[in-house]
């Protein structure tokens, strides 16, 4: 199907096959490109289970603290409750972001998106490119954010905040987040309207590998398991373990760090994630009552906030050397 | 006169906030201006997606000078003093100084101060950063790195840009210096984010408009409203169709665009199967686009037609066929999902979905909604014979009302519950008064809405609001001031508006049910039924009366108050308080017998039966607190005297008695009239007769002649609670 969209302009130096029209994974690499150039280093995904990029504690935690920060990086996200055994043309209980996150935001943050966008051959001059109010709240996470959603010929594309608060923190500075749907940005551009169709690697014929050569088979797996299988007497084991050892990293870090800081805030908030993905998979297996789901949500936020804490209390997070005696 | 221009430039703003925000720009600056003495002639004030715009016309290029005198010390006092005088009062030359001659208290000096008014950009300097940085958004935000500090400017989105002039047409104008952390006013601004990006110089509002037109922005949101509104009607007109017309949306979507550009989409036909409001709410909710219906003047059958209007905020180069087909994509795939929705939903029977109620907790202590449907069920089955309707369908409707909350419609369009229910209705061959009632039993959602009409709705719309009043009341979950988050206040008044427009008999005591809770419901129910009936112009003080009178005179506990000591329960006049226990317990009766006094009262034998039975009412109420006692037995008969009060106690035994039989025949007029003929003995009786005798027992027997009038009128209502 031929595209409605431009060349890209940012993507020169890839090869035609790799082309965002042409395929996925070329539209990862235009974006890393473009964003590499804008002094972000490009991560890879954080090897845990996570419901959306801003989880990566490359953003949440990274947005904690006056430090400068600029990263990119796809991150695989899991919505247990969005499995729909892979039937559905949109809905995917696995698909990846595109996340940016750069701290303090930059006074033309919205041009450069406007130009990341470009870059993978979106053309403002023959898109409605809009910019929607969308606030963005994570109770999980105890964060907020002022923003939108971005829309391009009606469909929304990508998200854009401004932090204002993490983990229960005022952002000082703020950081702006950019996270772009790259399944549904690569549907436009590739002119594709089931997400298993899309091109991933650009190979035309035999060479040709689609998403759904991918992902399908795993869509239905998981599927099968978020919705039937997943043990829950498991994985309610694995949260009461996770929000315990978060806990007990948290009070043992205290301190432990060189210079009197915190010496264990990112393994402990390694177990917030985990406890935050094992409640998303009990959720999506039906065990949550509605009034337990508060509690639950709650349990999480607090694990996050004194993750949050703890960062602070870090190098990482801008604690200075001993504080107790700067304090004094 | 000069005018002031001010441009904040931001990054896009939520449309819903654009009006109040300019609103309150225009408000705050002008409130401001004129705190410090400067008039002006008119101002305006616009909003865009990323603009807010204030421009001020005839502002004095200054203040006013002011000229004031200052006494200053007597003459003769000390040098000091005179010193201080000066200085303090700013005098700069001799002439300013002069003696006032005083012979009383002596000789003194006066200043004279005259002070130039400033200049108006220099009063602009000031007020307006203050302004800026206190703007009431509802939400605000910090960015960028200014935010590492506490106390950074605060606005709703990144103000980028400030633009502040003030200068007369065809003069030069300056630019106001504004200093506003870190930002500095200038005279320029930027057009269209993507047709005319550059920066443009405006120097006064006429140069400003017309440059930003050229720009490709239409400041003014009325004017991008009816470039839509207008554009829309015409497209669709080309194609014999009508814009289904949805101001709430119009109002949206000229706030997401600064230049309108409308065009139109379409989609397959197939999906017209769909139910319209499902398609509707899809393309509405998910894509802010209208839909159209054919044409009364064509097909003339008003039906959706395939096709939906998009407004765009850029003039493509390829004319929006790019924009046209991305969005009939998007559409295409929201309606793929409602069609899916609608033919999965309909392989389910909607009593098989109750189960799943069972998983929706209503609320914590009030179970879940599969207790709330056996509760509905239980009393729509009770209220049907009342309301008219069959039991079984009223049964049937509300034991599948709810069950449309757990389809795959609803849980995306919580908006269409109800609706959606009445589809499945009568898709799986439900009787049409029982699809009906699955619809209108959430009705009416607000003051302006329709009741329900067909019984078995109305039997089923009480019994769901009922429950929830009753519940929360039973929960001590009840409005306190301005919270009401369960919406109480409003389903107490459609019950009001139900029972009372469809002339419902329905009996609110039982209803609310026993024990003080229903008390206290069935009185949440009297006030707002006052607000209801004062809304629609009925007089406070007759409601008032009227409820008074209908109050059940055996109440439990204080039994010494003045309102129970003038109604014993032992009267031995023909009463109808028996009946009159649940006088209050019926709405409709309530109603009409304001209706009948307010009628009665504009008469002259009301107002003159008003004005003495207030007298009567106050001479006993003098009479019965100075001898401590109350005058309501009956007067003894033998021991009157004067032909007037013989007459008066024969024409009140009669006409209490009608009234009474009127009252219970519910005939309420009937019982005015008997009340009227009152009238000439009443007059008679003061006229010719001593209340206060002297002999003691002619006394007592006038009193409890007075009572028996009070007590007669409180047939209809308590008068002495009406004004005037």
């Amino acid at each position: 199907m031929p595209t409605s969209t431009t060349p890209p302009e940012g993507a020169a130096s890839l090869p035609p096959h790799l082309s965002p029209h042409r395929s996925f994974q070329g539209l990862i690499l235009t974006l890393q490109q473009f964003w590499a150039a804008q002094g972000c280093v490009i991560l890879q995904p954080y090897d845990m289970e996570v419901g959306a990029g801003t989880f990566h504690p490359a953003t949440t935690l990274r947005a904690l603290g006056p430090k400068p920060w600029r990263a990119a990086y796809v991150q695989p996200s899991r919505r247990p409750k969005d499995g729909r055994y892979g039937e559905n043309p949109n809905r995917l209980q696995h698909y990846y972001q595109f996340q940016v996150i750069l701290k303090p935001n930059p006074p033309d943050l919205q041009e450069l998106y406007l130009a990341s966008l470009a870059a993978i051959g979106i053309d403002a001059r023959l898109h409605d490119i809009r910019f929607v109010e969308d606030d963005w709240e994570s109770p999980t996470l105890g964060a907020w954010g002022l923003g939108w959603e971005c829309w391009c010929d009606g469909m929304e594309v990508s998200q854009f905040t401004y932090f204002q608060q993490v983990a229960g923190f005022e952002c000082m500075p703020v950081s702006g987040e950019l996270t772009y749907g790259l399944e549904r940005l690569a549907m436009y551009v590739q002119g594709v309207e089931n997400v298993y169709d899309l091109n991933f690697n650009g190979r035309e014929g035999a060479e040709r590998i689609s998403y759904g050569d991918v992902f399908l088979q795993a869509e239905q797996e998981y599927s099968r398991h978020n919705f039937e299988h997943a043990d829950t007497e498991m994985l309610l084991r694995q949260f009461r373990d996770a929000e315990t050892a978060c806990k007990a990293y948290l009070a043992a870090g205290e301190g432990a760090g060189s210079g009197g800081r915190h010496g264990l805030a990112l393994p402990a908030y390694d177990q917030c994630i985990k406890a935050s993905h094992v409640f998303n998979l009990l959720d999506a297996r039906g065990v949550i009552s509605v009034t337990e789901r508060q509690s639950y949500i709650g349990r999480v936020r607090d694990l996050a906030k004194a993750c949050g804490a703890a960062w602070l209390k870090t190098e990482g997070g801008g604690a200075a050397l001993e504080p107790a005696k700067e304090a004094a | 006169m000069p005018d002031l221009l001010l441009e904040l430039l931001s990054e896009e703003i939520p449309a819903r906030m654009q009006g109040r925000a300019a609103d309150d720009l225009k408000k705050l600056v002008t409130d401001a201006l004129v705190g410090q003495g400067l008039l002006y002639e008119g101002a305006v004030a616009h909003a865009t997606p990323r603009r807010l715009v204030l421009h001020v016309a005839g502002l004095p290029a200054k203040g006013k000078d002011v000229r004031e005198e200052k006494r200053g010390p007597r003459v003769g006092a000390p040098e000091e003093a005179m010193k201080g005088f000066l200085k303090s009062a700013g005098v700069t030359s001799a002439e300013q100084i002069r003696v006032v001659q005083d012979a009383k208290k002596g000789d003194y000096y006066v200043a004279t101060i005259e002070r130039a008014g400033r200049p108006t950009p220099q009063v602009l300097s000031e007020l307006l950063p203050g302004i800026i940085k206190g703007f009431p958004w509802p939400k605000s935000m910090r960015w960028g790195a200014a935010s590492r500090e506490p106390g950074s400017l605060r606005w709703v989105r990144p103000l980028q840009s400030v633009l502040c002039t003030f200068g007369t047409e065809g003069d030069t104008s300056e630019i106001v210096p504004l200093l506003i952390d870190g930002l500095i006013s200038g005279d320029t601004t930027r057009g269209h984010r993507f047709m005319a990006p550059g920066a443009i110089r405006a120097r006064r509002w006429s140069e400003y408009a017309a440059a930003l037109s050229e720009a490709k922005v239409v400041v003014d949101a009325a004017r991008r409203r009816e470039i839509i509104r207008h554009d829309a009607r015409d497209l669709a007109f080309a194609q014999g169709l009508e814009v289904v017309e949805d101001e709430g949306l119009l109002e949206e979507v000229g706030g997401l665009v600064e230049w309108p550009v409308v065009l139109m989409g379409s989609f397959d036909e197939s999906f017209l199967d769909i139910p319209p409001e499902a398609i509707r709410a899809t393309i509405r909710a998910n894509q802010k686009c209208f839909v159209l219906r054919r044409g009364q003047q064509a097909a003339g059958d008003g039906a959706l037609a395939n096709r939906f209007i998009l407004v765009s905020n850029i003039e493509a180069s390829d004319g929006g066929k790019a924009i046209v087909a991305g969005n009939e994509r998007v559409v295409r795939a929201r309606l793929s999902d409602a069609k899916f929705f609608w033919e999965t939903d309909k392989k389910t029977k909607l009593e098989d979905r109750l189960e799943r109620l069972k998983a929706i907790t209503f609320h914590e202590k009030l179970g879940t909604q599969f207790e709330r449907v056996e509760r509905i069920v239980a009393l729509a089955r009770e209220l049907a014979p009342v309301v008219g309707a069959d039991p079984a369908e009223a049964e049937r409707a509300a034991r599948l009302a709810k069950a449309d909350l757990v389809t795959e419609m609803v849980g995306e369009f919580p908006e269409l519950q109800g609706l959606m229910g009445r589809y499945y209705a009568a898709a799986q061959g439900e009787t049409p008064a029982v699809a009906t009632a699955i619809e209108d039993h959430y009705r009416p959602v607000g003051p302006s809405d329709r009741i329900p009409t067909d019984p078995v709705a109305v039997a089923v719309a009480l019994a769901d609001k009922l429950d929830t009043l009753v519940g929360f009341w039973a929960i001590d979950e009840k409005p306190t001031g301005s919270k009401d988050p369960y919406a109480l206040r409003r389903a107490a008044l459609g019950v009001i508006r139900i029972v009372l427009e469809n002339g419902l008999r329905v009996s609110m005591g039982k209803r609310c049910g026993p024990g003080p809770a229903g008390a206290d419901l069935l009185s949440f129910f009297h006030d707002r039924l006052k607000v209801y009936l004062r809304e629609r112009g009925a007089r406070h003080d007759l409601i008032d009366a009227v409820l008074a009178a209908g109050q059940p005179s055996a109440r439990a506990g204080g039994g010494e108050s003045r309102a129970d000591a003038e109604r014993p329960a032992g009267s031995t006049l023909p009463s109808a308080s028996g009946e009159r226990e649940g006088a209050n317990d019926d709405l409709l009766m309530i109603v009409r017998r304001v209706e009948a006094l307010s009628r009665f009262l504009e008469t002259d034998d009301g107002k003159n039966l008003l004005a003495a039975t207030k007298r009567a009412a106050n001479i006993l109420r003098i009479e019965e607190k100075k001898d401590g006692r109350s005058y309501d037995d009956a007067p003894a008969l033998s021991a009157l005297v004067e032909p007037e009060e013989k007459g008066l106690a024969v024409a009140l035994a009669r006409a209490a008695h009608a009234a009474s039989e009127a009252v219970a025949d519910e005939k309420f007029e009937d019982a005015m009239k008997a009340l009227a003929e009152l009238r000439p003995a009443v007059d008679a009786f003061f006229e010719k007769v001593t209340v206060n005798a002297t002999e003691a027992d002619l006394r007592e027997n006038r009193l409890k002649l007075l009572a028996m009038l009070r007590r007669a009128t409180r047939e209809v209502a308590d008068f002495s609670r009406i004004e005037g």
